[in-house]
């Protein structure tokens, strides 16, 4: 769009004191109207003549100054969607919105978060999402910004999380600055992630910004939630707000679409097969939403006395809940006569079995007659590029519908179906089931025990240490992307819906150190003790966010699983080695991080974290660990780096 | 979600294996093997990467540890894994070797009792 360098304040000043106080007069415009005709350009500045002295007269410059920018509304509007935060490793391209934020905003609602690299920014803002159950916001270049942040908007989009994109560009060419803005230029920025962007758009005008922000932030807040682009371009941010265009200023009012609900007669379908099931089994994965919908899964569970496999999408299940069966989920799967799958990413995967041999083959791992029931919102939004969207499952009942939402009419239409017949019989069931559990608890147990005193230090062991330090605490593991066998959900109380934050979504490596940052931001204001059990091939993606989560003072407890190696790819590797028989002794080129193994407490320290490490001796890390708690209780992040056994 | 799917996976490799096992003792004798050899032998030929060092098992792969496996069903499952376990022929791995990693994987002792930090 054309830039309009041109504007004379006075005329501003007189077309927006012309707009009145509209209900939704945004301060920019409001204020605009009541400011004092102040001299423009005060102070010294540069000029092509060398720098002002303090003795010279004040110059007046007629059009090179404004009050009121483009920025300053784009501020407003932001205000109005309630950010708290938007994170950026700072760019030219949205210099113009960068500066209303910190000064004209007062950097507050929202705090630009200073970033090193927009991938942390992204999974920041994923990874607070999760906590906070609202979208913080991204500024990014629209090219090279959007290009570094491409992975975790991917991640984001695979996990249904809204991020809230906003990229910078420069579209008039004939007001480029020569260089580097060109190629920090774009036609359409987000063709290239727009295959997982839910919605974006390129606003020419700042009315047509605040209707698209709105619109941006009710489609991303809509099930299934995920990340939305706005463009902004400089000449928008930058120049002066357009006499012609104040009086229209406003921001449109943001109404969040309630999620949908199952179809009636589906949920009342659902609810007869589940009530008369032998063996139902309910698997959920990115089903809780919201705190509720922890509650009314186990609403529903204890309505019908059944099993629960929660596949950790999401916080869904309190692990010492006497129906959370999810470590014996293969047998129940294979016993069961009706399935119900809540929000699952891969319902196939769930239901048949994949041999990853020379020869890939697959069988199904339910009896003949199982019915399966899927409530997944993902029916209502499907893109064809990126593959995310896993086997096409054979169900029985399909609800396009959220879950969360859905489940209260569910439950309800299985007590009305429950005879007293069946409540006896769910009763016996869920005396069996909680003998299972306990069982598979003491199990748990037991077998946390074996490599309780090896070196490198078992992930069992790792998991109780870290237990007994923060069991006591209002605590919150904000990221796991150390693949460590799941310790922690078999030997840890998970109850509330910040105790566990789901995965990357798009397994995408690089998630866990940035979105544990932003979690931890997020627990922050609710003094919460935030955990993060962080892989070491996943924290050398960017471990620049250290940096961050020390320059804004956030809480973390960071320990890591350092298995000094990508052992994924090592057993990959491993895996074509033996089918193609040439020997089994050459694993480790490409796949190990060792020689020289990467000491992360010098990495954190030098970030301004506090560090200790690598601990090799188990028995030195118990009060390693006390040492960091004491200082996140300080309100700063710290990091204890832990030499472990691969998983 | 993959790692439950791992999980699941884990927990059908260790049912193959138990059932794998019915102790016949003359007939499955396994060949003589040295445990610090096998213990070599388990870090070179990957076994640990799934089963970690002490055979403690993950979600990768159960635990083989304290777990009194007869040698017929332990040779038998490594030839002709019938999970997601990479196979290991004789070519790659020799039965000499094998018998040196089950004295290894036979070896390695049972937990601790009644570990404080396992009771909370």
């Amino acid at each position: 769009m054309a830039r309009k360098r041109s504007v004379d304040r006075r005329d501003f000043l007189k077309g927006a004191a012309v707009t009145g106080a509209a209900a939704l007069v945004p301060d920019a415009v409001a204020s605009a109207a009541q400011a004092p005709a102040a001299p423009a350009a005060q102070g010294p500045r540069a000029s092509a003549a060398g720098p002002i002295r303090e003795a010279d007269p004040v110059v007046e410059v007629n059009g090179e100054t404004t009050d009121r920018a483009g920025g300053d509304f784009m501020v407003d509007v932001l205000k109005s969607l309630n950010f708290e935060y938007v994170a950026s490793n700072p760019g030219s391209s949205f210099r113009g919105i960068h500066e209303s934020i910190i000064t004209y905003g007062g950097n507050q609602m929202p705090e630009f978060l200073t970033c090193c690299h927009e991938e942390s920014s992204v999974a920041m803002a994923h990874g607070y999402f999760k906590v906070e159950g609202k979208p913080m916001a991204v500024l990014a270049h629209g090219t090279v910004g959007l290009q570094h942040a491409a992975m975790a908007i991917y991640n984001a989009y695979c996990d249904r999380v809204p991020v809230y994109l906003l990229g910078g560009n420069s579209l008039d060419a004939t007001q480029r600055r020569p260089g580097v803005e060109w190629a920090h230029s774009v036609q359409d920025a987000a063709v290239m992630i727009r295959d997982f962007l839910k919605w974006d758009d390129q606003p020419v005008s700042l009315p047509h910004f605040a209707e698209s922000a709105v619109r941006a932030y009710k489609i991303a807040m809509t099930p299934p939630m995920m990340p939305v682009l706005i463009m902004i371009d400089h000449g928008l941010q930058e120049d002066g707000i357009p006499p012609e265009v104040a009086p229209k200023l406003r921001v449109p009012k943001l109404t969040l679409a309630a999620p949908p609900v199952g179809d009636s007669g589906a949920v009342t379908e659902a609810a007869r097969l589940l009530v008369n099931a032998q063996n139902p089994v309910i698997v959920a994965d990115r089903l809780a939403r919201t705190p509720a919908g922890i509650q009314r899964l186990i609403e529903l569970a204890e309505a019908l006395q059944a099993p629960v496999i929660d596949q950790r999408g999401r916080m869904n299940m309190p692990s010492r809940h006497p129906l959370n069966h999810s470590e014996s989920g293969g047998q129940l799967i294979a016993n069961a006569d009706v399935i119900l799958g809540l929000e699952l990413t891969d319902f196939w995967g769930t239901v048949n079995a994949f041999r990853d041999a020379l020869h890939r083959s697959s069988r199904s791992r339910i009896r003949q007659g199982t019915r399966l029931i899927s409530i997944n919102s993902v029916d209502l939004f499907s893109k064809s590029n990126f593959q995310d969207f896993q086997r096409y499952p054979e169900v029985d009942i399909a609800m396009a519908a959220d879950a969360e939402a859905t489940l209260p009419a569910l439950t309800e239409a299985v007590k009305r179906l429950t005879t007293d017949d069946r409540r006896r019989a769910f009763q016996e069931r869920g005396a069996r089931m909680a003998e299972a559990h306990a069982r598979a608890r003491q199990a748990s147990r037991t077998e946390a025990g074996h490599a309780w005193d090896a070196s490198p230090i078992s992930t069992a062991r790792m998991a109780a240490e870290l237990w007994a330090v923060i069991r006591n605490e209002d605590w919150s593991l904000v990221s796991e992307s150390g693949n460590s066998s799941g310790w922690s959900f078999r030997l840890w109380d998970f109850e509330k819906h910040y105790q566990h934050l789901g995965d990357s979504g798009g397994a995408g490596v690089g998630y866990g150190a940035p979105a544990a940052v932003g979690g931890a931001l997020a627990n922050k204001k609710h003094g919460r003790l935030s955990v993060n059990i962080q892989g070491d091939g996943d924290m050398l993606y960017a471990p620049g966010v250290l940096w961050t989560a020390a320059h804004h003072q956030i809480p973390l407890l960071t320990v890591m699983h350092n298995n000094r190696a990508y052992h994924q790819e090592v057993m990959h590797i491993q895996r074509m080695a033996n089918w193609r028989q040439r020997g089994i002794d050459r694993w480790h080129i490409g796949t190990t991080i060792t020689n020289p193994n990467v000491d992360f407490a010098k990495i954190a320290q030098g970030m301004g974290v506090y560090a200790e490490g690598p601990i090799t001796n188990p028995n030195d890390l118990g009060p390693a660990l006390r040492r960091a708690l004491a200082v996140v209780k300080k309100g700063e992040p710290a990091l204890v780096d832990v030499v472990t056994q691969p998983r | 979600m993959t790692k439950t799917l791992f999980g699941i996976a884990a927990i059908a490799l260790m049912t193959a294996v138990m059932t794998a096992q019915e102790p016949k003792p003359a007939a499955q004798q396994a060949p003589a093997g040295n445990a610090e050899t096998g213990k070599k032998l388990w870090v070179s030929a990957g076994c640990w990467q799934c089963h970690g060092y002490e055979g403690q098992g993950g979600a990768a792969g159960p635990r083989l540890a304290a777990r009194n496996l007869p040698w017929a069903g332990f040779s038998a499952y490594v030839r002709r894994p019938t999970n997601q376990m990479p196979l290991y022929t004789e070519k790659i791995l020799p039965t000499a070797d094998l018998a040196h990693i089950y004295a290894y994987v036979q070896s390695r002792p049972a937990p601790p009792q009644n570990i404080p930090l396992l009771q909370k």
